[in-house]
């Protein structure tokens, strides 16, 4: 396959950067997406040209290191995978491909098709924990689960924080990450005692990070790799009201650490 | 109290108060087409100009009606607010057009609000503002018998400027005196143009309502299973079709009217 590359090329973060298009030749339609701009890449460094900048760690679709905006969608145009499941037989021989990275204020970019994606992290420490006592080991299933809590909590656990929601949002809002990680704690028993606490820190976190608004578009839910569904969103919001309205507990102060 | 004005700051808190005016506004259309059906009844408008007549004089419905004219700013005002957000989010845009799945009214609220609100301004300003605060709607006299029920209309000119309306009772007829805005209607509707800028803000609302309804739902995360999908079924069928569709056929009924004349 003979494809043209079209990529953002930028020095840093304090850099303004471009479009750049390069040409892919030789590539084995069973070569998966990173492949193929590694081989690009290969060509770049023999003659002589820094070489395309862009995230990657496990190649097996469950780290979320991998991103890129490829043709208009996040991780390309396939349904529930990352970039790195992606292969070149998605494509056509001749085709030309945009590649973008993630567009949100609180990604900046790095380098290139790498952003910083921190802003998930510190979302994460504000609450995304559960307490968990010292002592004895206590026996594994001693607490009783229903089997679709427990299912539900773990499709929300799935969430591989890539960003791909805030990428394809039109308003770069990550609230269908940040429900996935206040549903997965907030559905079971241990993560009961943070639960309203929770919901209202990294609810915080979020918007000061930077993030846009959801307008329930579910673009989000159409192009998360790990199929998260619009319905966390719904039960973070519930929580959230609940906690914000109606509980009389204390109300977090949002300094991020547990008692 | 910086509790709660931290709340409504929050992006959920300024959602949610999308969503609760935004659901107001829902049941208010419902109530509107609902009184405005008068305007089918063949009646010389006694129906319809009494309905008027009982809502800018019955002081509960007053102060609902400004509750209502404030949810419109408040769910217009918030909208602009949260769009103005979300575009910061998104300083640097993507140069390859999005192809991510998601319905054509849920990415065009925006526009399709303001057409509303621009909508919303004409029409206030049409029958709303005359009829208050100006004399140019005329006013009718019914007098119905009231053992025969036989009624005879004619135009009515009061003496008196600040004369609004009247209903009294001689032998066995019943003399009603009220402001024509069904005239009003008549008149207006038989401009085509005008006719055309209701059904566009018609065909604007069912695109606004059927993401927007359960939108709201959404947000305000009542969202199950079971549930779910009878409120997309009411968002899209009555909401989306029969509401907008039913306030659409009044100025095109009486465009037709008028030029069978």
């Amino acid at each position: 396959m003979n494809l043209t590359l079209k990529v953002w090329r930028q020095k840093d973060a304090n850099s303004s950067g471009k479009m750049v298009s390069y040409k892919a030749e030789n590539i084995s339609p069973d070569m998966s997406f990173l492949e193929m701009l590694d081989v690009v890449n290969e060509s770049l460094i023999h003659k002589g040209d820094e070489p395309i900048h862009f995230d990657h760690d496990c190649r097996e679709g469950i780290c979320g290191m991998c991103s890129l905006y490829i043709n208009g969608r996040p991780h390309g145009p396939k349904r529930a995978i990352t970039t790195c499941q992606l292969h070149m037989r998605s494509f056509h021989d001749g085709e030309t491909i945009t590649i973008e990275p993630w567009r949100a204020a609180a990604f900046p970019v790095i380098k290139d098709l790498a952003v910083d994606r921190s802003a998930f992290d510190r979302i994460q420490q504000a609450g995304g924990y559960v307490s968990v006592n010292t002592g004895g080991v206590p026996d594994a299933n001693i607490i009783p689960i229903p089997k679709v809590i427990a299912d539900e909590a773990f499709n929300s656990a799935t969430c591989i924080g890539c960003g791909a929601c805030v990428a394809a949002c039109k308003n770069a809002s990550a609230m269908l990450f940040v429900s996935a990680k206040v549903s997965q704690l907030g559905m079971l028993p241990q993560g009961q005692p943070e639960r309203w606490s929770r919901v209202q820190s990294m609810v915080a976190q979020m918007d000061e990070e930077g993030f846009g608004n959801c307008t329930n578009t579910g673009a989000c839910e159409a192009e998360c790799p790990k199929e998260i569904t619009l319905t966390n969103i719904s039960r973070m919001n519930n929580d959230f009201f609940s906690a914000k309205l109606f509980r009389e507990e204390k109300v977090h102060d949002h300094s991020g650490g547990g008692e | 109290m910086s509790e709660i004005k931290q709340t409504f700051n929050s992006s959920l808190g300024k959602k949610l108060i999308m969503a609760l005016t935004g659901l107001f506004l829902c049941t208010f259309i419902i109530v509107h087409l609902g009184g405005n059906l008068f305007l089918f009844k063949d009646d010389q408008g006694y129906g319809f100009n009494v309905y008027a007549n009982f809502l800018t004089h019955f002081p509960p419905i007053e102060v609902i009606a400004y509750l209502l004219y404030l949810a419109i700013i408040v769910h217009a005002f918030y909208a602009l607010i949260l769009t103005l957000s979300n575009k910061k989010s998104r300083p640097v845009a993507y140069a390859s057009q999005s192809k991510s799945p998601a319905s054509w009214s849920s990415k065009n609220m925006g526009l399709l609000g303001s057409i509303l609100l621009l909508f919303i301004v004409i029409h206030m300003g049409d029958f709303w503002y005359k009829y208050k605060f100006t004399d140019t709607v005329g006013f009718k006299e019914y007098r119905t018998n009231v053992l025969t029920n036989q009624r005879t209309v004619a135009d009515f000119k009061p003496v008196d400027p600040t004369f609004e309306h009247s209903v009294t009772t001689v032998n066995d007829e019943e003399i009603v005196r009220v402001k024509d805005l069904h005239a009003k209607v008549a008149t207006t509707f038989s401009c085509w143009w005008y006719v055309l800028i209701y059904v566009i803000a018609m065909v604007s609302l069912s695109f606004h309502l059927v993401h927007g309804f359960q939108s709201a739902f959404q947000t305000l995360g009542w969202t199950h299973r079971k549930y779910t999908p009878v409120v997309k079924f009411i968002g899209t069928w009555f909401f989306a079709v029969i509401i907008p569709l039913g306030f659409a056929l009044m100025p095109v009924v009486y465009f037709f009217q008028s030029i069978s004349k």
